[in-house]
């Protein structure tokens, strides 16, 4: 076994090998079984960027399936608030209600799931499970339109309806707990249906807290994943011309070259094209690598909550699942045989 | 210039809409102000063909054709009705001066409000009645002798050259093509029909293998077929119908005027010894009969004349030589016309030179060792569109009109005493329906019944499917066949190499009509009739020698003299052919000709044949001139920015429709790099080896269809997948028309999110299919995954699905008429049925006050929509038969509801309350279901692999890229190497280096989007040139050890859903007469266990299984049957035939059994029972 293996995937011209971890117990020599001071040592976690909706990180010193298990509840488990119950009072535009249920369902909404409860199908609505919202547009011909006008959006009023049409109604405590930071559509410019003069949409709407495992409306991200950082060790010198064609075989930034001699200046920034490989000069010049326990996750947030929320969100889940498993096996009679 | 809005078209409008918006797309996102390159961008002529033609040209021009000039020839050529009785008597139907078949409509009728009304798009034939009452002349005007029904966006229609808001305005679909009928709320097509070609001669092998040469004559008032046998011993005959014997061909032509011996083999052999040798069997077989002159020869073949021909004159000792010659004159090769001279007597001489021909054409043939004609070659074959076929019907029901008014005016005439003068117009009046409803009928039911040419055609006309918008396209550019399914030769359904840009190679079913029914391309244009009296002068203006001013030695003398023939008939001959040609190719180039006359040379046969008959299929090509094509750079310019039309380079010369028949005569090359040209007299090179490029093909990807025409880069493909999707496309779920939530049909799918496709070809822009589109661009990932993905079953990611990802519309139409009876009774709407509580009963859950499903309630199975009644009792009681009251408003009421019986929930989508004609209220309802894909649900890319849906798995299982994308669909690459469908890897290849790159790109036939381009966009983005991922399974989280083939594909949502097709039944109801569970899912009915399944039981000995299924599950009946007689039928354990109880048993049996044997014993058969214990 070569160190390469232990903590590289090789990305070969025609196959990835090396993709399994190996730090197992007893796979190897003692010092590859799982200690947690070990653990404790190696793991980082770096931040990137983070802004409202986005966020880069690096994982360090984790298992994939770690790591993975992070992402998936990010997207299956993480809840948030999304709207369920639509109750038309009237609908007359060129989209069936099923249809405009369907789009406005899928509308991200600014609150904070953590301040509600999930409500069971037999509960009553209360202002801690349930959001009110309610939706009332009617189109009609604008009169200070000049008579040759061809955009809708000028010839009449309220021809397109939007998001920020979507009005919540605080309930209860709402008003209070909410006042700092009123519930609304993430974001008011998007699209839900067209109107023309004489259609009208009223409606009532009860968004409810979810999960993404049941509805991709509730996921809290528009994604979550990660990718490996690339490590490209380059085995023999490439020079001059090569050196060039080496370069642009990379994205911007990926490969520098310093007195005619290409050296890895970014690797982070290889995007796995594997256009080197296929050129001759390059054979036996290069290995693609990535580095097994190094994840740069990211995240992309839909606006429910910051990218950092979701991911302690997300660590409370797993948190959550770790302690009924723990249960569990409990219950079963069964010696738990690791802390948290 | 881009905002000079370009002109309207003619038949199809949807590009005068383009102009505007379009341009980006239209011209590939090049500014009208960048360089044209005229190697690469003469397709433009394709868009600017469509534009003036429409898409369904075809159609249109026909019935414009009919409409404009045939009805009028027909009512002309029939114009006058006399009476036997009066002879002073005439009436006159004439067609009125600037007539205008819609114009007095009482209001405008739209094809829209036809079909939401259940009613025909009909005109009204208006004409002018001129007749006498006693010795005064009356004229009546604009009297309407029937309905003519309208073919959509014909010159009649009002949508006709209407832009697209106005026909928007009119409820109409701008995208809509016309080119068919709406009869009764129903959209019908009347499908173009492959014939034989009428009038040409086609040698061929007869059913015992003897060399024949066949003509089917067909003219306005007869149709007939005639063949000359080169029969057994070198013995030549004539064969027709109306002989009841095969006439030696000798003798014919004796009979033709032809007598001597001499002039006869001068006629059929010219000089050439080798034909004569052929012939001389024939010669001598005649003069061995002892005919020599005409007379023995009319004597001869009138002897042989039918008898049902001389039916009428029993009694009447005939004149054979009159019958023989009143034969020959009319009816053999009836297209050959005979003129009398001045002392009028029949010219034959044409008919004698015609026979002689077709003799000379066998004996060629025999010669040649049976080379003969090929019947399945295009330009042997004629198609008839609608206005053809409408034409047919008319003129039978025209002239059986007038023969009816006739029929009721001698009724009156006949009266010795009357006490008015007669009026002829009540007669007139009287049968205004005759017409309308022999038309109405036959397009309706397809049923195309011309007795005068004892034609019965059934199919001719089919509903227009509305499924999608290709598959209604593809129905207006269907041919069927006349060619019987049953049989089984592979000649008429093979792929004929002079299809080529004419019919589409792909676009045919799999099955039994498969290369029976075929489909056009896309530039394909169909000649209606044209009059060839102009030309027929003409020719002989350009030097053709008169027919009757040869002889025969100079028929066949010189290398150089051809025979002419106009639309089959022999004018003449030549004696310099390629000049006569090219004169009248030239005349037609500078438009003093019509365009689509086509005339081309037989070098083999010594023939120049010059055609402007109807029904041939023919196609714009560039003319190239001395290697030189003649549509340049400046046409292009001129075309693209609007200054000149299609139409306007034909006028110039530059493009020239060529037939079938006139491109074998041609030299075509596909690309300008191919044309070849060699300058007279240049050096070494022989002219005959070398022929020069006359014409430039426009653009290859128009040799396929339409629907075709949606896959892209169909040229990397194997054929048969090809053709596998073009019967996909059709069953694709997406948008129909513009108009679709107006529309109230029987069945209805509509995508919710249609889009267009990543990877578009030209054709898709042309016929609109960008925007009524039916498919998604789905992210597919080429991997094996989870194993439900075998036998083509898809992945499905299951927040792509929630997000809309094959999400669509069904709907269907529930419909009730409220009729009213003759005894003053009517139906009844009901309100809703209310239980103990007040609350309406389940069933009428949905119904409001009036009795009717109120709109946007949502329905589940069993409830009603329509609460009808109708009275028990409607016929009219006849007077004075006063059992009970006859007040009609004591008859009782019984409840005939309209009832929901699908699956799942349902909403009420839209309730309309209308009258139709005959001002009978009628109420539909349109009922609509909203889906999102499920396991087994079908899908299927543009490359015919078709897949169902076998799992559908969570976001977070999927795997995903280095950006995070998950796949929306993952498809087993099991699929790829045996369907060998590279169009699709091409495919996702473009679609992805388009999304990466911010452009639509294009997989158009032998063209589109080179592949090495798509890579270099990949590297450029970063991703690997072939198209392959790395990937990270969302279960472990480890990246997968192969790359994997990512990247977008448009997939179609087929209309097989497994909502309409599940079905289970533990119980349920059984059949009345045998008591067996009722067949078919709509009936709830058992599955059968079938006669294989039986056998499988038997293999395994599972007796008591057998018998539980096909005795206790089924229809398990006990007998009673005595023991002693074995008879069954014993009352209450006595048998009545033995009179006793003693040897009564009861025996199961299953109920068909007893069935059985009643029904035996009900034809004195006796089945008698041996009952014995069971060991």
């Amino acid at each position: 076994m070569t160190d390469l293996m232990k903590s590289r995937v090789v990305l070969g011209a025609h196959n990835v090998s090396h993709v399994s971890s190996s730090d197992f117990p007893h796979n190897y020599d003692g010092d590859l079984a799982w200690d947690i001071e070990k653990f404790k040592k190696n793991f980082k976690v770096v931040v990137g960027s983070l802004n409202e909706m986005d966020m880069e990180f690096d994982l360090i010193g984790i298992d994939a399936a770690i790591a993975n298990a992070f992402r998936r509840i990010l997207i299956a488990e993480v809840p948030t608030m999304a709207i369920e119950s639509i109750f038309f009072h009237d609908n007359n535009s060129v989209l069936f209600d099923e249809v405009l249920a369907h789009r406005i369902g899928l509308v991200p909404l600014n609150a904070d799931p953590r301040l509600f409860e999930f409500r069971q199908w037999d509960d009553t609505p209360t202002d801690l499970n349930t959001i009110v919202f309610r939706l009332e547009v009617k189109c009609t011909t604008n009169p200070k339109a000049l008579p040759d006008e061809v955009d809708p959006k000028q010839k009449y009023i309220n021809s397109n309806v939007y998001s920020k049409d979507l009005i919540w109604q605080p309930k209860g405590a709402q008003e209070e707990v909410f006042a700092d930071k009123p519930i609304k559509p993430v974001h008011d410019d998007i699209l839900l249906a067209k109107l023309r003069p004489g259609q009208s949409i009223v409606m009532d709407l009860h968004a409810q807290k979810g999960i993404g495992k049941e509805h991709a409306k509730w996921s809290p991200v528009a994604t979550a994943s990660y990718r490996l950082l690339p490590d490209i060790q380059i085995l023999k010198p490439i020079t001059g011309d090569d050196a060039i064609k080496f370069q642009k075989c990379f994205p911007k930034g990926t490969i520098e070259i310093e007195k005619g001699q290409a050296y890895v200046a970014n690797p982070r920034k290889d995007t796995a094209s594997r256009e080197c490989l296929r050129h001759k000069e390059f054979e036996d010049k290069v290995r693609l690598t990535r580095v097994r326990d190094h994840f740069i996750f990211s995240i992309e947030s839909t606006g429910a909550l910051t990218p950092d929320a979701l991911f302690e969100s997300a660590a409370q889940v797993l948190i959550d699942k770790c302690k009924n498993m723990k249960q569990a096996l409990n219950d079963m009679g069964l010696p738990a045989t690791y802390d948290e | 210039m881009a905002d000079t809005p370009v002109q309207k078209g003619k038949g199809s409008s949807i590009f005068s809409l383009e102009s505007h918006g379009r341009d980006d797309l239209r011209y590939n996102g090049k500014k009208l102000t960048d360089p044209i390159n005229t190697v690469e961008d003469k397709w433009r002529l394709v868009p600017a063909f469509l534009q003036t033609k429409g898409l369904v040209k075809q159609h249109l021009d026909s019935f414009n054709y009919f409409i404009e000039t045939d009805i009028k020839k027909i009512i002309e050529a029939n114009k006058e009705v006399r009476s036997d009785f009066d002879p002073e008597f005439k009436l006159e139907v004439k067609v009125p001066m600037g007539e205008d078949l819609r114009a007095r409509t009482s209001y405008q009728l739209t094809p829209h409000a036809c079909r939401l009304r259940d009613m025909t798009y009909a005109g009204a034939i208006e004409v002018d009645i001129k007749y006498n009452k006693g010795k005064q002349g009356f004229i009546k005007r604009n009297i309407e002798i029937g309905k003519m029904p309208i073919m959509l966006k014909s010159s009649k229609c009002v949508l006709h050259e209407k832009s697209p808001d106005e026909i928007a305005a009119l409820g109409e679909c701008p995208l809509d093509p016309g080119g068919y009928f709406i009869i009764r709320g129903t959209e019908k097509v009347i499908l173009i029909q492959e014939q034989l070609s009428k009038n040409r001669i086609i040698v061929e092998p007869d059913r015992t293998g003897f060399i024949s040469a066949n003509v089917t004559s067909s003219t306005h008032e007869k149709k007939s077929k005639t063949g000359v046998v080169y029969g057994k011993a070198g013995k030549i005959f004539l064969k027709h119908n109306s002989l009841n014997a095969e006439i030696p061909i000798c003798i014919v032509l004796k009979a033709l005027g032809v007598e001597s011996d001499r002039e006869i083999a001068e006629l059929v052999c010219g000089s050439n010894m080798e034909y004569l040798e052929l012939f001389s069997p024939a010669l001598e077989e005649c003069s061995s009969m002892k005919i020599f002159t005409q007379k023995q020869a009319l004597d001869f073949i009138g002897a042989k004349v039918r008898v049902t021909q001389r039916g009428s004159r029993v009694g009447i000792k005939p004149n054979w030589g009159d019958e023989a010659r009143a034969l020959l004159a009319d009816t053999v090769l009836a297209h050959v016309p005979v003129e009398l001279d001045s002392q009028g007597v029949e010219n034959f001489r044409p008919k004698a030179i015609y026979v002689a021909l077709m003799v000379r054409r066998t004996i060629q043939a025999v010669r040649d060792g049976g080379i003969t004609d090929d019947r399945d070659f295009v330009g042997n074959k004629r198609l008839e569109l609608a206005g053809q076929l409408l034409s047919l019907l008319f003129e039978d029901l025209f002239k059986n009109w007038t023969l009816q008014i006739k029929r009721a005016i001698d009724q009156q005439l006949k009266k010795p005493n009357r006490t008015s003068q007669y009026d002829a117009s009540t007669a007139v009046s009287a049968t205004s329906k005759f017409i309308t409803d022999g038309l109405f009928r036959a397009i309706s039911s397809g049923n195309w019944n011309v007795k005068r040419f004892k034609m019965e055609r059934a199919g001719v006309t089919q509903v227009l499917s509305r499924l999608s918008y290709v598959s209604a396209l593809g129905m207006l550019t269907r041919i069927s066949s006349q060619f019987e399914k049953t049989r089984k030769v592979s000649g008429p359904r093979a792929l004929q190499t002079s299809q080529w840009g004419m019919l589409c190679p792909s676009d045919t079913p799999e099955g039994e009509a498969c290369g029976l029914i075929k489909n056009l391309a896309l530039m394909t244009h169909i000649t209606t009739d044209s009059d060839d009296k102009a030309l027929q002068r003409l020719v002989y203006m350009l030097g053709v020698e008169d027919i009757n001013l040869i002889s025969g030695t100079d028929l066949y003398s010189d290398k150089e003299t051809f025979l002419v023939f106009l639309n089959g008939v022999i004018l003449g001959v030549h004696r310099q052919a390629e000049k006569f040609v090219n004169d009248i190719r030239r005349l037609r180039r500078i438009g003093k000709v019509d365009p689509f006359v086509s005339v081309y040379r037989t070098v083999s046969q010594r023939t120049i044949n010059i055609s402007s008959d109807g029904g041939r299929v023919c196609r714009p090509l560039i003319i190239v001139n001395k290697g030189v094509p003649l549509f340049d750079e400046n046409d292009l310019k001129d075309l693209v920015h609007g200054i000149k039309k299609f139409d306007d380079f034909v006028i110039t010369g530059k493009i020239e429709y060529l037939d079938t028949n006139e491109e074998t005569d041609s030299d075509i090359a596909i690309y300008e790099k191919d044309v070849v040209y060699h300058p007279p007299n240049f050096p070494g090179i022989d002219f005959n080896d070398v022929p020069n490029t006359t014409h430039l093909e426009i653009a290859p990807f128009t040799l396929l269809g339409a629907v075709a025409g949606l896959i892209p880069y169909p040229h990397h493909n194997q054929s048969p997948r090809n053709t596998y999707q073009c019967a996909m496309g059709k069953q694709a779920i997406g948008a129909i028309a513009y108009n679709q939530l107006n529309r109230i049909d029987t069945l209805l799918y509509l995508m919710v999110y249609p889009h267009h496709p990543m990877v578009r070809t030209r054709t898709i822009e042309l016929i609109g299919y960008d925007k009524l589109p039916a498919g998604q661009n789905a992210t597919v990932a080429v991997m094996s995954y989870s194993g439900y993905d075998i036998e083509d079953a898809l992945v499905l990611n299951k927040a792509s699905v929630d997000r809309g990802f094959g999400r669509c519309v069904v709907m269907r139409k529930f419909s009730t008429m409220i009729k009213s009876y003759a005894n003053q009774t009517y139906d009844r709407l009901a309100d809703a049925q209310k239980g103990d509580d007040g609350i309406p009963i389940t069933k009428h859950a949905a119904l409001e006050d009036d009795g009717i499903a109120g709109v946007g309630i949502r329905i589940a199975s069993g409830n009603v929509l329509i609460n009808k009644q109708s009275p028990m009792e409607t016929s009219q009681r006849p007077p004075g038969s006063a059992v009970g009251s006859s007040d009609p408003s004591a008859i009782p009421f019984r409840n005939t509801p309209v009832t929901y019986k699908y699956p799942g929930e349902a909403v009420v989508d839209q309730v309309v309350m209308t009258t139709n004609e005959e001002d009978q209220t009628m109420i539909k309802c349109l009922i609509r279901q909203t889906r999102r894909p499920e396991l087994g649900d079908k899908f299927s890319s543009r490359h015919g692999q078709k897949g169902v849906c076998g799992i559908i798995v969570n976001q977070e299982d999927m795997p995903f890229a280095e950006n995070g994308v998950t796949p929306d669909v993952i498809m087993n690459p099991h699929g790829f190497p045996s369907r060998m469908t590279v169009g699709k890897m091409i495919e996702l290849l473009s679609g992805k280096a388009g999304v990466l790159d911010g452009n639509v790109q294009y997989g158009t036939a032998f063209g589109g989007s080179k592949v090495e381009d798509m890579s270099k966009i990949l590297i450029e983005n970063g991703y690997s040139y072939c198209g392959k991922d790395v990937l990270t399974s969302g279960i472990t989280g480890e990246m997968l050890q192969a790359y994997i083939f990512f990247g977008p594909i448009y997939y179609q949502k087929l209309k097989h859903m497994v909502m309409d097709k599940m079905h289970a039944r533990s119980r349920g109801p059984r059949a009345t007469l045998t008591r067996q569970p009722t067949e078919g899912r709509s009936r709830d009915g058992g599955l059968r266990v079938g006669e294989m399944e039986r056998d499988c039981l038997i293999g395994h000995g599972t007796s008591s299984l057998l018998i539980e299924r096909l005795l206790f599950s089924s229809d398990a009946y006990d007998v009673e049957c005595c023991s002693k007689c074995g008879l069954i039928g014993a009352y209450h354990g006595y048998c009545t035939f033995c009179e006793s109880r003693e040897s009564v048993v009861s025996v199961k049996m299953p109920y068909a059994c007893k069935l059985l044997f009643q029904e035996l014993m009900s034809m004195n058969i006796v089945p008698r029972v041996e009952v014995a214990t069971l060991e």
